[in-house]
């Protein structure tokens, strides 16, 4: 197991010291992989990168139980100054571009955490991958379109040269096809540059495609996991996040019982 | 006519300092939300701190200019670090009312140093600056002025447009969750715009010393314009601050020159509150980019 990039052993993440979100997740990430995070609304995936980022703290969110590592180190509970200097970058949901900054400025800042080293090179890499920012590099962030601005945060991440990318939801209010061609793109930047993703997605169906590895969450707790392919023949999954029925044909909203909806694993 | 060129040049050049020192306190809050209440003693401040580099050390006054601006960008920095810091995630209103104690605070340092009596520093402007174009006149100290204010304003806007510690600065004002994630030290740049907002306005302290003489009641005071000035340009922009500046100083001279010196305090806020009924958020306060 010399692979294993991050390993989270049972942690718990309290906010304000009364709301407790997460109880007791698990879970081990390989060393260049692409493990997706699935869940409904609440279910805490969110809170679990951002407890791997360090980004609870400005939320009065604690790791209060559990470990947290990284290469061998403990980082739970760490300043996300400290946690973004040893290569974990989370992509935010909802996007969160400067909106004031053109293009290229927004990309810029993701060299903060190595002020100072040279940038040019980085720059053009992230315009490799994604073009439509080239044309626009000169223009205010807050007049691109949704798709833009997500191959915009995900680039401005790409500057700071991560180990381990924190994606949450990157298809959120994208359409179909921009939807595929992030996907695409996520796949490259992990076989390219051999970056370890943990992708968190309410789009199952894309997410398990591109993954390797699974994780199903459901209040604060991970209630199912295995690799991608398993998770996609699971009959639960396919039930509860791919809309198929155990035969695989599409299923009527309409068919399921409302007593078996409700029913998941808690 | 002259009297009008002596006036305009006089008014932009002290609405300069005016927008400098605006600049610096619209940093600040930009960056973090803080009203600073104590951005008139940071401009006695550094009329002080040139005032013993050049009476007391004896400098000469190139020297001491810089050594002042050194001087106020390490207490910038030292506010932020020693007063500020423990403050971060209190309600803000906390930090408000800390800097109005700071600013009692440095008023009462300076009174028990220096006394409450009009210092001069002594004349070191060479002549030759002044301009005198025939009818033209334009005394050394506000041609300075002019120059000072053009090169602090030049080097400040490459500074946050094109150096990456100035994108980091703006990045955190525009979304800080977001600058966070990506690393940037957002407390490295509260106390780097605390560093550069005492360094602008102590240098407008320096030179409005030069222009009216050094006390700590009148820079104070001076000081409190600050609000008038980014109420009028927009809280959130820096050149608003300037323009604002500009505008205010202009209104000063003005009065001054035309109508009455004791109307010059007056009129500035007639006007200001004429152009916030037109314009609430000030001429060039945040229109936030809405994506339709």
């Amino acid at each position: 197991m010399e692979n294993l990039l991050l390993q989270l052993n049972n942690i718990s993440v309290v906010y304000s010291d009364v709301i407790q979100v997460l109880k007791g997740v698990s879970l081990s990430v390989q060393k260049n992989r692409i493990v997706s995070l699935l869940g409904s609304n609440g279910a805490g995936k969110t809170t679990t990168l951002k407890a791997i980022s360090g980004l609870l703290k400005p939320e009065n969110g604690k790791v209060t139980d559990g470990t947290i590592l990284y290469q061998g180190r403990e980082l739970q509970n760490q300043a996300p100054e400290t946690i973004t200097r040893n290569g974990i970058i989370q992509v935010l949901e909802g996007r969160q571009p400067f909106k004031y900054l053109t293009i290229e400025e927004n990309l810029r800042v993701g060299t903060a955490t190595r002020w100072g080293k040279p940038y040019r090179s980085d720059l053009e890499k992230v315009y490799h991958y994604f073009p439509a920012l080239w044309k626009r590099r000169r223009g205010l962030a807050g007049y691109c379109s949704g798709g833009e601005l997500q191959m915009l945060v995900m680039g401005r991440a790409l500057m700071a040269h991560p180990e381990l990318l924190l994606l949450d939801e990157p298809s959120l209010g994208l359409a179909p096809l921009v939807v595929i061609e992030i996907f695409r793109i996520i796949r490259r930047i992990n076989e390219e540059e051999g970056t370890t993703i943990i992708l968190v997605e309410q789009n199952a169906r894309m997410a398990l495609q591109i993954a390797h590895h699974g994780y199903v969450m459901e209040n604060g707790k991970i209630v199912m996991e295995g690799s991608a392919d398993i998770l996609r023949d699971n009959p639960d999954i396919r039930e509860f996040y791919l809309g198929m029925s155990a035969a695989g044909n599409i299923k009527s909203y309409a068919d399921v019982k409302s007593y078996r909806r409700r029913k998941r694993w808690l | 006519m002259d009297f009008f060129i002596q006036l305009l040049v006089g008014g932009i050049s002290v609405g300069f300092l005016y927008g400098l020192s605006a600049m610096g306190f619209v940093m600040i809050f930009k960056s973090s939300s803080v009203l600073n209440f104590a951005h008139g003693e940071l401009l006695a401040i550094g009329a002080y701190f040139f005032l013993a580099f050049i009476v007391w050390a004896k400098l000469p006054f190139l020297l001491a200019f810089l050594l002042a601006l050194v001087g106020c960008f390490l207490l910038g920095i030292m506010i932020e670090r020693i007063f500020l810091r423990p403050l971060i995630g209190e309600p803000l209103i906390f930090v408000i009312m800390l800097t109005v104690g700071l600013a009692a605070m440095f008023k009462g340092i300076i009174l028990l140093i220096w006394g409450g009596n009009l210092h001069t520093y002594p004349n070191f402007l060479p002549e030759t600056l002044g301009i005198n174009w025939g009818v033209v006149r334009i005394p050394p100290v506000y041609s300075a002025t002019l120059v000072i204010g053009m090169l602090f304003l030049l080097l400040f806007g490459l500074f946050f447009k094109f150096s990456s510690q100035g994108i980091y600065m703006r990045s955190v004002a525009d979304n800080q969750r977001a600058a966070l994630s990506l690393g940037v030290h957002v407390k490295r740049v509260f106390a780097l715009s605390w560093a550069i907002a005492a360094l602008v306005a102590g240098m407008s302290g320096m030179v409005l010393g030069i222009i009216n003489g050094v006390n700590v009641h009148d820079l104070s005071a001076i000081g409190l314009k600050v609000f008038p000035v980014v109420i009028l340009g927009g809280l959130d922009s820096i050149g608003g601050a300037i323009i604002g500046g500009i505008i205010i100083g202009l209104l000063e001279t003005f009065t001054g020159g035309y109508l009455s010196p004791s109307l010059r305090d007056v009129v500035p806020y007639v006007i200001l509150v004429l152009i916030l009924l037109l314009k609430p958020y000030g001429l060039f306060g945040l229109k936030e980019i809405e994506r339709v």
